[in-house]
């Protein structure tokens, strides 16, 4: 197999990849996406040596603006860009889990600050302010009160580029101090952590402590699940624990970040995507 | 065989290069700028460009 894996910052995760693609022998190259130039018109026959390319872009606007020329080239991309492009959108994410039935929070969409205020105040405080793309828990808002609502509103429409005056407002989980990643890669979710933080933002990006989840069946089914309701693929799949209504899923993330998840749960995420694409590549070819 | 070093651009410490890859970040440990690896060839660093609104996950 002979993979491209398409990079702009060599991250832990990046370098946790080479290794174990040095360790099963696959040919691969890192690609720059800073670097590339693409004729859209044109397919750089380059591409097609490759048996699959690994988006691994920190930009999630350019990592999937690559990935859907390489997939109009005929180029096996992980993941599929219709894919990315639901999980980089937080509204598109949410429609999804919806049209699949799975248990989201409660979600309301405003295209003004006085829409987004009615909403807030008929969901009750404390709501949740969210951009619809973003990630590592930046712009993320609980509002407690009006005041606030009011103040993070108009800082929004005043400051904020157009993508922030769609108001993406969720109903706020009463968590316990956690909420839950888990990874599923094609069928299976393979491992899960909590994430735990005093703060109510509880990305580890933010500073929250992993610490091994049990992937129990109700949770492997629903994980397993909410991937299929983005297209499937290699995915971390966020939930949160409600008191009454159990696992909801919150978010999905098409480029996942695995560093703090290996030690606690054990697994070998990055061997386990790999092994992933291999079956992909392999898979194909019979086809 | 010549040192893998680069100069800080932020303060001309001496950056050790060895086992790192383009791309990578380092942080140098005079000034603690954030350093993104450019090239090994002709061992270099650019300060790391701020994160972008649409980095992450």
């Amino acid at each position: 197999m002979r993979l491209a894996i398409l990079t702009s910052r060599i991250r832990v995760e990046e370098k946790l990849l080479i290794e174990a693609m040095r360790q099963r022998n696959i040919a691969f190259d890192l690609l720059n996406d800073g670097e590339l130039l693409l004729d859209l018109a044109r397919p750089d026959e380059r591409w097609r040596s490759y048996d699959a390319v690994l988006c691994r872009s920190v930009s999630q606007s350019h990592g999937l603006a690559v990935a859907q020329v390489l997939e109009s080239w005929g180029v096996h991309v992980f993941n599929r860009p219709a894919t990315t492009a639901m999980c980089n959108d937080k509204l598109q994410t949410t429609l999804a889990l919806l049209r699949a039935g799975i248990p989201t929070p409660r979600t309301l969409l405003a295209c003004s600050a006085e829409s987004a205020l009615r909403g807030i105040e008929a969901l009750g405080y404390p709501a949740v302010i969210k951009p619809t793309t973003g990630s590592w828990g930046r712009l993320l808002a609980r509002v407690n009160d009006r005041d606030a609502a009011e103040a993070v509103l108009e800082h929004r429409e005043t400051l904020g580029s157009y993508q922030h005056h769609l108001h993406y407002i969720q109903e706020y989980i009463q968590k316990q101090q956690r909420d839950i990643r888990a990874f599923v890669v094609g069928e299976h979710t393979i491992c899960a952590i909590y994430r735990t933080s005093e703060h109510w933002i509880t990305n580890t990006a933010r500073g929250a402590q992993a610490s091994n989840c049990p992937v129990t069946p109700e949770l492997d089914a629903l994980c397993v699940r909410a991937a299929q309701a983005v297209g499937g693929g290699i995915l971390a799949i966020d939930l949160l624990e409600d008191e009454e209504r159990g696992l909801l899923v919150n978010e999905i993330n098409a480029t996942m970040e695995f560093r703090n998840s290996i030690a606690p749960t054990g697994v070998d995420i990055p061997g386990a995507m790999l092994d992933y694409i291999e079956q992909c590549v392999l898979q194909g070819a019979e086809r | 065989m010549s040192k893998l070093v680069a100069l800080c651009p932020e303060c001309e410490a001496e950056i050790d290069l060895q086992n790192r890859l383009v791309g990578e970040i380092v942080y140098c440990p005079d000034c603690n700028a954030e350093l993104e690896v450019t090239n090994l060839e002709q061992p270099a660093v650019a300060l790391a460009p701020r994160v972008e609104e649409d980095w992450g996950e």
